[in-house]
This record gives structure tokens, sequence and C-alpha cells, in this order.
């Protein structure tokens, strides 16, 4: 491998690494501080995707991205209606959204589960034709990701240390303390699921746009890859102030495109990732677990040899 | 300040499990009342300041805070005129957000979008070296850090920032040693005195019972058995209140965590 082509593999890990880290960021502010695994994060992600080409399609590049937000909005208003109001189970909550969406997006899609956006023009060809000629020309893609991650950063950093983003944290840190106290936790939920899956939305458009196209399984898989990426974000960051979390989803997101493209290049198969997704998210949630029960196992086995 | 109704809850009704928990109970609280409340195991304590906080609606009966019918109201509707204290020091505060930022949520009565300035952060300073717990040079630590004593404190705080129009101490002391458990003492006692807050506070110190506070009440099987004040409550020791108590509620008082002396 020459440095040249490590590097444009490192560009490549580089911008799928960014704009998967927008869907990072949602889990960091729905998994991480409301404590809610929001299971449908797979269909809203493809909702975005979806309704962002078709927008994008119909001749908006620049509408589609608040668009697909706004069906991001929708999609965490139903999940959250479902487990605030109808007394759902949020797992469960997550899971029937993730079905009906499939039917949604089909539907968005017109009936097809390919959208093609070749002769599209997206956010992404607007960025390439503004910078002909200079000298980040070919970075473009590279540049509007960076831009859509850096935003989303400074306003989730920015709304986490509002009264409200307080009151969110609060929800998911200590629930009975909520409960008893002035917040009200159906609003908190409500309005973090909602403001988490914009961000999903947002990553499922701005990928959409990058490869100019969608197929009906973009998302699927994307709440095991996002939760392997903070995960390794966590690792990687350790705990501080919310900004220096929250820069730590992106690097864990890019860490692991990296570790990804790398395991492509050495012949590892494509369809291997969710696998491997599934791996790290196993790994890193079980580790703590099964090291406190290291001294239990040890003292077993000793018995055992020592017949007590 | 509160005005409570004949208001009755009974638990799990028509199963095995039925139990009568608030029995046709009416208690009302002057402004700055501070009520001590005793009584045996189960009589419904802590079910009298769910009932008030709102956690369950009660069968029958109404509850009145400072003129505004509140028996319907939601939760967290009421939480904003009522402050409660747990006996697990865990529950009034979130351990991983910092002491600034719990205090930032109780104390924030603006904007939903409003941040934390410089002059809130010196307040919050001010009012934690009141304390006297070095917490005012540890507002970026994490409450979970904390021990039990200082969480308490600083729930104590927290609740009482705005000061509220009820305070609900449910045995808040009970699960401090000694020594800590004095101090949160002395600051509830001089938060309430300051802001002259209406309190009700359960307790199973009998003398703590008879000293703090203006009033006392007894409860049993869901109902109150005695209620002194004044100057009958001023001369009266251990020993008379649980006369009292035997002659109200046909029985001794049983609870196993009493301290009679």
């Amino acid at each position: 491998m020459n440095v040249l082509s490590f590097l444009s593999l490192g560009q490549t890990a580089l911008e799928l690494g960014l704009i998967c880290s927008l869907t990072v960021l949602a889990l960091f502010l729905s998994y991480s501080m409301l404590n809610v695994c929001d299971l449908s994060t797979d269909g809203c992600f493809t909702l975005g995707a979806a309704v962002g080409a078709v927008v994008a399609i119909s001749g908006h590049p620049y509408l589609a991205i608040p668009a697909a937000m706004a069906a991001g909005i929708c999609s965490g208003l139903i999940t959250a209606v479902l487990q605030t109001r109808m007394g759902i189970d949020s797992l469960l909550a997550g899971i029937i959204v993730n079905t009906g969406l499939y039917s949604i997006n089909i539907a968005i899609m017109d009936g097809s589960s390919l959208l093609n956006m070749n002769k599209t023009e997206t956010v992404f060809t607007k960025a390439k034709a503004l910078l002909e000629g200079t000298v980040f020309a070919e970075q473009y893609r590279l540049l509007v990701a960076l831009i859509a991650v850096a935003a989303t950063v400074a306003i989730l950093t920015v709304f986490l240390n509002t009264r409200l983003g307080l009151a969110i944290r609060a929800t998911g840190d200590n629930p009975d303390m909520v409960r008893s106290s002035s917040i009200n936790p159906v609003f908190t939920t409500t309005v973090g699921l909602c403001v988490a899956n914009a961000f999903t939305g947002l990553s499922g458009c701005l990928l959409a746009q990058s490869q100019k196209s969608v197929s009906i399984d973009i998302g699927t898989g994307m709440v095991t890859v996002a939760l392997a990426s903070l995960l390794i974000g966590q690792v990687l960051m350790g705990r501080g102030s919310i900004l220096k979390r929250a820069i730590g989803m992106v690097v864990g997101a890019f860490a692991f495109r990296l570790v990804y493209t790398i395991a492509l290049r050495l012949n590892m198969p494509a369809f291997m990732l969710k696998l491997v997704s599934s791996v790290i998210v196993i790994l890193a949630i079980a580790t703590p677990y099964l090291k406190r029960q290291m001294p239990v196992l040890r003292r077993r086995l000793a018995a055992r040899k020592g017949g007590r | 300040m509160l005005d409570i109704s004949h208001i009755s809850k009974t638990f799990h009704p028509g199963t095995v499990d039925e139990k009568l928990a608030l029995n046709d109970l009416s208690l009302h609280l002057a402004p700055g009342d501070f009520v001590t409340i005793i009584g045996s195991n189960g009589a419904g304590k802590s079910t009298l300041f769910n009932a008030i906080c709102g956690s369950f609606l009660t069968d029958s009966g109404a509850i009145v805070l400072d003129g505004e019918d509140v028996t319907f109201a939601p939760e967290y509707r009421r939480a904003r005129q009522i402050g409660r204290l747990f006996q697990d020091p865990m529950r009034g505060s979130a351990p991983h957000m910092t002491i600034e930022e719990n205090l930032a949520l109780a104390a924030g009565s603006r904007g939903w979008f409003s941040h934390v300035g410089k002059k809130e952060k010196q307040l919050f300073r001010d009012r934690l070296s009141l304390l006297d717990m070095g917490l005012e040079d540890r507002m970026r630590q994490p409450v979970g850090l904390l021990s039990g004593g200082q969480r308490q404190a600083l729930t104590l705080m927290m609740a009482t920032f705005h000061p509220p129009k009820l305070l609900l101490l449910d045995e808040h002391t009970a699960a401090l040693d000694p020594a800590t458990a004095e101090k949160v003492l002395r600051i509830t006692r001089e938060t309430v005195a300051k802001d002259r807050i209406t309190t009700l506070m359960v307790t199973h110190n009998m003398r703590q019972a008879l000293e703090l506070g203006n009033r006392t009440i007894m409860m049993d099987s869901g109902r109150i058995v005695l209620d002194v004040a004044g100057e009958e409550r001023e001369n009266m020791s251990v020993d008379d209140l649980l006369d009292r108590f035997r002659i109200g509620a046909g029985k001794t008082l049983d609870n196993d965590r009493m301290l009679l002396t």
C-alpha cells in the first residue's frame, strides 16, 4: 500500500465517518444522555435519506436538508408519544416505528426501493461547483461533511447546557429526582428524541447525497454501527465536559470507519461490516461486566481445585 | 397554606392485598407551620406525602395548596410549589451532573433556553458556603462523588432555592451517621426559619419530634390519632406522647425503628 492510496483511504474513512458521526451524536443524546435506546434509528436514517433524495431530485438540494431533519423530528415525535403517552416500552416503541417506517420509506421513494441521483444536483455538487479552481476542489465532500458536523456539535453542546438540556440530562441520569421535581419527564423525553432524530435524518440525507443513491436498506444496522462508534468514542475520550464528549463521538465514528476501511483493504468482504460492529458493541458493553465477574470466577476455580 | 380534607386511598382494591392506606384524613396547616409527624409502621406517613405531591390520585377528598385546588394537578406541576426530600440521599440529585448543573436546574426560573451566567454561579457559591461543607470549591465535580450527607444538604438547598410553599421531609436524616444527621438537621432548621417555610417532617426520633417545630401529629392506620401544639406540646415528655398515642390509636406504638429517647 503506497502513501497516496493510504491517504485516499483515510479521506474516504473521514468523509463517511463524519457523515455517520451525526447519527452517533443523535445516539449520544438519546442513549447516553436520555438513557433511551432508540431502535427506530435505522428507519429514521433511511427516512432522512429518502426524503432528502426525493426533495433533491425535485430540484431543491438545499431544501432537502431541513426537509430530512423535519422528517426525523416527526419520526422521533411518534417514538416519544408511543413510549410516554401510550405505555409502550421504549425498546418496543423504537422497533414498531422502525418497522412502520419501512413501508413509509418505500412510499416516499414512490414504490421503488432504489433511487438514483446521478444527474441530480445535491449540496455536494453545489459545493463542488463553488470550490472549482481552489485548492479545496478535491475535498468538497469532506468540507460539506465537516461543516455539518461542526455545526451539529456546536448546537448540541450549547443545547445540552441550556436549562432544557440540563433537564433532559437529569431525566436520563436520575428519573426518581425528575419525577419529584418540576420537570415534566414526558416533555423532556419528547424533546430529546425529536432533536436526536433530526440529527439522524440529517445524517441519512447527507449520506444519500454524497453517494448519489438511496436504497431501502441504506440505514440497516445503523444503530449498531453508531453504538459501536459511540462506545469507541467514549473509550478514546473518557469523561469530561459535554463538548469534549461530543467531539469524542466524532472521533469514535472516524476511528470505527478507519479500522473498517483498512480491514476492507486487507480483503475483508464488505458484507462483514455489520458483524464487526455487532462484535464491537458486545465487547464494549460486556467487558466491564465480565471484569466485575472475574473475582467470583477465579474464586470458584480455586475452590474447585483446592476442594473448597 | 395546606388544606387536606377527607382524603382516602385504598391500594389494590378487591384483591387479597387490599390496604386502606389513607382513611378519611383531614389536615390543615397555617402558613409557617413546622409540623413533625410520627407513627407506627405502615401508618401512612409516606403515603400522605405521596398524595400531597401527586404520585397517585386519591380516591376521594380534596387537597388545596395556598388557595389552589391541586387535587387533580399532575406531579410535576405541584412540584413547582412543593420541595421534597427522601430518606435516600441518592434520590434528590443527578449523580453524573456537576453540583453547578444540579443547582442550575433547581434555580432556573428563566426560559428553557437560558444559560447559567456568572452572577448565578456567584450566587451558588455564596449559598453553598453557607452549608459549611466545602462544596463551594467543588462546583464542577459530579454530584456522585459527594457523601450521603453532602448530597442531602445539597438536595435541601435545591429544594428550597426558591422557597417552596410547602416542604416535605421524609425522614431525610435517617440514612446519615449521627454527626452528619445533626448537621443536616441544623441546616434544615435554619433554612425553614429563614424563609418561614411551611414544613411537614416525618421522623422516627420521638424527642426530635417534640423539640423541632411548633406542632406534632401522630398517625396510625391512615388516620391522624393525635395532634398537639402550643403549651400542651411544650410541657410534653416522650412518655406523655406514648400514652396519648395509646389512647388515640387504641394500641401501643409499634415502630421497629422508633427512638424513644
